[in-house]
């Protein structure tokens, strides 16, 4: 599909503002230092309730922040939060709300393992970007979170479905989908398919 | 005696979420150099590589997700089933304290997550009994990524013009890998079992999740057939992570169980690369860990 892995390496610091975004490609690489928040399924409810229905303000703001599809583990370490283990949740789950949280919150950039669809990908167009971290990879991935800075709705949702806000330095992410309607996700799922057709004859 | 039965569960459970079986990580670091250096493939095997290790030099979970903790035992006649149901679910809490685990185990109706890892049917365990005394344990941590992607198939099935044979079965498993594209976490384990009823199948893809991937189908024409599932299954690009490259499976495992003459189910579990299995075999209170 032409792509030129690695052409080029980004070291971005949050909050991310739309021209950092525009000038993402999917197939670059990133390393993250700053803010990220997690969310997933519970989150994600609780983020399109309260955005569509009731406005409510949140003591966390997501305008040119990032959304990290994980749920960690995390132990009380004296007085602070210490992460254990904070690797990549599948995405595809929250493909059903993503592009409106993008529009509500004003969302920079979404991280999260195996990307997402056409859905999410129209979402992104001229506003944000989805960015895979190596699934799995909850180790590396910890090393390079250095402090847990809040955590929201902890007793309600659950440790792996609380918003944590982490503070992250040089966090190892892949572009997959960028604004510009690019996704490496679609472009493998092609290729394959093809492929899959030859071997089954149809 | 009984507690330190316990104790040594909770090991079992560290040792399966820590520290990967040692043909999977043989696997993993061999497949990096098959990978274009600079690409994303190769990367993303470096990285996982990279994970192991820190996981093993520091005792802590491989991936964030440490899985549903699925027990096959195998007891001698001075144990009881509810008595080593009873140790198993205490050894659970402890380990999720302990090593730590995530907790994993959700109420669908409160939505409310136990804390423990302990809920209706969780930890699931099979019980066998044996002659011998002494008691077998092992324990598979399954993610919830690959358990996601893992299909049941009911052949005849027009769509993938599959019928009742061998190339039925190769066809749902090929269709499954397209479907699952980077979402278990490749480069995996396909462990395939065809017959019926579905809830047989389903287990036995479970059981069969012990196998070592070095070692070869008993069956010589599953042994190929085996071979063949794996060369197309990566032909298929998907690769590391899903982002394109040569090592979407590590290895596909075969077994054919009877069925009901009406029924041909075909089910493939897949275990991502953080395949965690581990055994422990309990005798006179002297515990040995293999995987």
């Amino acid at each position: 599909m032409g792509y030129k892995f690695f052409t080029m390496h980004h070291k971005l610091i949050t909050p991310l503002t739309r021209s950092t975004v525009l000038k993402l490609h999917a197939g670059d690489t990133v390393s993250l230092s700053g803010e990220v928040i997690t969310a997933r399924d519970r989150a994600h409810i609780f983020l399109l309730d309260n955005c569509v229905e009731n406005n409510q303000k949140f003591p966390f703001s997501l305008q040119n922040g990032v959304i990290y599809h994980c749920g960690p583990i995390v132990r009380k370490n004296g007085k602070n939060y210490e992460i254990i283990a904070a690797g990549p949740t599948t995405s595809s789950r929250l493909e059903y709300c993503t592009d409106t949280l993008i529009e509500k919150y004003g969302i920079s950039l979404i991280i999260g393992k195996a990307g997402m669809g056409q859905k999410t990908l129209a979402g992104l167009q001229g506003k944000a970007v989805y960015c895979a971290a190596v699934g799995g990879a909850a180790q590396v991935l910890a090393q390079s979170v250095k402090r847990v800075k809040n955590v929201y709705k902890l007793k309600e949702f659950g440790e792996p479905e609380a918003f944590w806000v982490l503070e992250v330095k040089n966090f190892p992410l892949i572009v997959t989908m960028d604004a510009h309607g690019k996704s490496l996700h679609q472009d493998i799922r092609e290729i394959s398919q093809k492929k899959l057709n030859t071997f089954l004859g149809i | 005696m009984l507690r330190d039965l316990e104790t040594a569960i909770v090991e079992l459970y560290r040792k399966a979420a820590t520290e990967l079986p040692q043909d999977v990580r043989a696997y993993l670091r061999k497949s990096i150099s098959s990978e274009k250096k600079g690409g994303l493939a190769y990367f993303t095997l470096s990285t996982i590589v990279k994970n192991v290790d820190i996981a093993a030099r520091k005792k802590k979970p491989l991936c964030q997700d440490t899985g549903t903790p699925i027990f096959f035992v195998q007891y001698g006649p001075n144990f009881r089933q509810k008595q080593l149901k009873m140790i198993i679910e205490k050894a659970t809490e402890r380990a999720t304290d302990e090593v730590p685990l995530r907790s994993n185990s959700v109420d669908i109706l409160t939505g409310k997550n136990t804390g423990n890892n302990v809920a209706c049917g969780i930890p699931v365990i099979y019980f066998e009994e044996r002659d011998e005394p002494g008691v077998e344990m092992g324990l598979i941590l399954k993610g919830g990524g690959c358990e996601n992607v893992g299909l049941t198939y009911k052949l005849p099935n027009l769509e993938l013009q599959a019928t009742r044979n061998l190339d039925g079965i190769r066809r749902c498993v090929l269709d499954s890998a397209q479907k699952a594209q980077g979402q278990g976490c490749p480069p995996m384990i396909a462990s395939v079992v065809a017959g019926s009823p579905a809830d047989l199948i389903a287990i036995e893809a479970k059981r069969q999740l012990f196998r070592s991937i070095e070692t070869k189908n008993s069956v010589p024409e599953l042994d190929a057939f085996e071979k063949k599932l794996t060369r197309e299954i990566n032909e298929l690009g998907i690769g590391p992570g899903g982002f394109g490259g040569k090592n979407t499976v590590m290895a596909t495992f075969v077994s054919l169980v009877g069925r009901h003459p009406a029924s041909f189910f075909v089910t493939i579990s897949y275990f991502c690369w953080a395949s965690r299995r581990a055994i422990l075999q309990w005798n006179n209170g002297s515990a040995i860990f293999t995987s």
